[in-house]
């Protein structure tokens, strides 16, 4: 095959826009991407088939034949499982990766969440760091983000978020029922409530009409492209340079290496299960925090007999997610307008500064639930079944509303990516083994933010609650999967410097939410897009048309 | 192997041919369903279609989940035999509640998985069989959708995965 300067890993939130700023740089790059690329009219409204219920599968990846992972549960020991059952950590496997079919909540992390250490200490046990970055690096491509990709909202209710240069580009969403009713509740609380950011178009924006605001959101491609991921935004204009071809439904296998251990290019399955190989000049990673460790672990040599990357054991570790904590209210009145997407209102007043708490996180409203997501979410006593779970389903449905937020997690070195020894893929390649948990102190965390959930809540006038705050024996990592290709400057206790170039292999490259040192107590897709810009900038800076100057 | 038997007769079921179910176990699991979801103003889970759903599955996405149809139902069988001196399907309603409260605490890892299987064929979205005309939908008062026609799956017409 020929030669080109670039092959992108994975045409997710980071690796299309990694993509599109080398391809608009003049770089050659070809992107690989294991799934399909989806457009609105696949998007089947089903609500037993998507991303977020996918008890008859994932509609947009990956498929259940030949892609387990193993979960080492501490109760059960090793469990092989598929993509479509929980516990497996599914991101997605198509073009635009999570960033087709997500929420689309699209925050700024807080400034505290890249010092995480340094204000709080690092918890016994755990091993909580500082980002070699701060949020004043990231805060121009942050902006950049919120430009390209489109984010709607509005945070001026809230003091607490670090300083910005613009505005968002779009407006929020007019306020749906459940905001109405929130939001004078939180305001007598003493708390500052806002309009949600997300990367969902509230005006025509990039080309592309306005949310329809149907109930069917995350989870579920949008039928009316306004929802924007990478899929509809970077990877088109990284097309329309020339310069980038799209390779889909082809699965890397190893990154190749020469004798002196600099990556050689990228050896892949392809649509039709032949082996390929791509020369380039460099390498860039963004398959995901589980899938690019397994493909850095995947790619041994006699240089790197433990993967790629991996001389100081630090691939794979600190694999983090999000612990969702909150509760349920019921109310005595409807609370549902079927207006979607539902999720609308924040306060980010607990993300911190809560004495003998390490961080916190956001408290939003919950999208739309549709019916089938209600089953297990009624009021306390509740029989499971018969007429009276029945009528329960009748009440409640139009008269609950979901508050919940995602726990700023505190790493361990032991929650991590290895490769399952035993079990192989539909290629023939190992497959990750997911192991250990978050820091115990993540839940005590989730338990305030669940307490706080419900006085919110019942402040609103909810007349009875249920509060959900439990203590899962595996990590969640899902479609918030991060720091397991950890950003630092100590070579030995990261795997990436803060250009996201891997410390002893000077033209590879990690580049996505596997940089993350900590996850912040937000959804983490704008910061993997915000690095995904500053990343390429440094690397397009150091390009020097024949190589990379290291 | 249960194969395709037909469902002639079947507890408000007139979809024709099963892909998975016997027509034995096609009626002790109708009356298992029945318990979950009862019939009151709106139908139970057979009436809405729950049974082509989970017999459509076992054909398809839950063929891992058939021996512990075949299982669960042959025993189910056996414990209303053992107790009732008769087939769970011929029991009163109240004898019937009462074995699927017994299954549920003495064969539980079987109840959860129909109670799952029954509630998605009742609430689930109706282009996989159940839901039937999207009962459901309409009895927590989930109004049409706001565009309607504009989806190129109707979501009451549209094929199954």
């Amino acid at each position: 095959m020929k030669k080109v300067n670039a092959v992108v890993v994975g045409a997710g939130a980071a690796g299309g826009i990694v993509a599109k700023e080398l391809s608009t740089a003049g770089l050659s790059v070809v992107l690989l991407e294991r799934g399909r690329w989806y457009t609105a009219n696949d998007c089947r409204k089903d609500d037993l088939r998507n991303q977020r219920t996918t008890v008859l599968g994932n509609a947009f990846g990956p498929d259940d034949e030949g892609n387990p992972r193993v979960v080492w549960d501490p109760q059960t020991g090793p469990r092989t499982l598929l993509p479509s059952e929980g516990g497996y950590q599914n991101n997605a496997a198509c073009v635009g990766g999570g960033t087709l079919s997500y929420g689309a909540m699209a925050w700024r992390y807080m400034p505290q969440d890249f010092r995480m250490r340094s204000i709080y200490g690092a918890p016994a046990g755990s091993s909580l760091e500082d980002w070699p970055i701060t949020y004043d690096d990231l805060e121009p491509w942050y902006e950049k983000a919120e430009y390209e990709i489109g984010i709607s909202g509005d945070y001026s209710g809230s003091p607490f978020f670090g300083p910005r240069k613009r505005p968002l580009p779009m407006p929020p969403l007019a306020p749906n029922r459940e905001f109405q009713i929130l939001e004078p509740a939180a305001k007598r609380l003493g708390l500052h409530p806002f309009h949600i950011p997300m990367a969902r178009n509230s005006v025509p924006y990039n080309g592309r009409g306005p949310c329809m605001r149907c109930r069917w959101c995350v989870g579920f491609a949008c039928e009316v492209d306004a929802k924007n991921g990478s899929q509809n935004t970077v990877i088109p204009t990284a097309l329309a340079t020339g310069n980038c071809e799209l390779r889909t439904e082809c699965m890397a296998k190893e990154i190749l290496t020469d004798d002196r251990g600099r990556a050689r290019g990228v050896a892949y399955f392809d649509a039709d299960g032949r082996l390929q190989e791509q020369p380039c000049d460099i390498v860039i990673v963004s398959a995901c925090a589980i899938e690019s460790a397994r493909l850095l672990l995947n790619s041994k040599s006699r240089l790197f007999p433990n993967g790629i990357g991996n001389r100081h054991d630090q691939v794979g570790r600190h694999l983090q997610g999000h612990h969702y904590t909150g509760a349920v209210g019921f109310f005595d009145f409807d609370t549902y307008d079927d207006v979607g997407p539902g999720a609308s209102i924040a306060v980010a007043d607990y993300n911190h500064g809560t004495p003998g708490l390490c961080g916190g996180g956001a408290l939003c409203n919950e999208f739309i639930r549709l019916p089938i997501q209600m089953i297990d979410r009624l009021p306390v006593n509740t029989p499971r079944w018969g007429l009276a779970h029945k009528k329960a389903m009748r009440s409640f449905y139009k008269r609950n509303i979901a508050v919940m937020g995602p726990t700023q997690p505190i790493p361990m070195a032991d929650a991590r990516i290895t490769l399952d020894p035993a079990v192989r893929d539909k290629w023939g390649m190992q497959v990750a083994r997911i192991s250990g948990n978050v820091h115990p102190h993540t839940f005590e965390i989730g338990i305030v933010q669940a307490q706080r959930s419900e006085a919110w809540l019942k402040e609103a006038g909810a007349v009875s609650t249920v509060v959900n705050a439990g203590r899962p024996t595996t990590v969640s990592a899902g479609q918030h999967q991060a720091g397991t290709c950890r950003m630092g400057n100590d070579p030995q206790g990261s795997v990436v410097n803060r250009n996201c170039q891997v410390h002893d292999v000077d033209n590879l490259f990690v580049i996505d939410g596997s940089v993350h040192v900590t996850n912040g107590g937000f959804n983490p897709a704008l910061t993997i897009m915000a690095i995904a810009y500053f990343a390429s900038d440094s690397l397009v800076r150091n390009w020097n048309a024949t190589g990379f100057r290291s | 192997m249960g194969g395709a038997a037909l469902a002639v007769g079947c507890t408000g079921h007139n979809q024709g041919d099963w892909d998975f179910l016997n027509d034995e176990q096609a009626r002790t699991l109708t009356a298992i369903c029945d318990q979950i979801v009862p019939a009151d103003d709106f139908p139970s889970a057979s009436q809405a279609g729950v049974l082509t759903y989970i017999d459509r599955q076992l054909a398809r996405h839950y063929r891992r989940h058939r021996n512990a149809y075949r299982d669960g139902l042959s025993s189910a069988d056996a414990m209303s035999w053992q107790r009732h001196g008769r087939d769970m399907a011929a029991l009163s309603a109240p004898q019937q509640a009462q074995m699927v409260a017994a299954i549920e605490k003495e064969n539980s890892a079987f109840f959860n998985l129909v109670r799952s299987h029954t509630l998605e064929g009742y609430y689930g979205a109706p282009r996989h069989g159940g839901n039937r005309d999207a009962v459901s939908w309409r009895m927590v008062g989930m109004g049409e959708p706001p565009v309607r026609g504009r989806a190129q799956y109707d979501e009451r017409k549209g094929a199954a995965s």
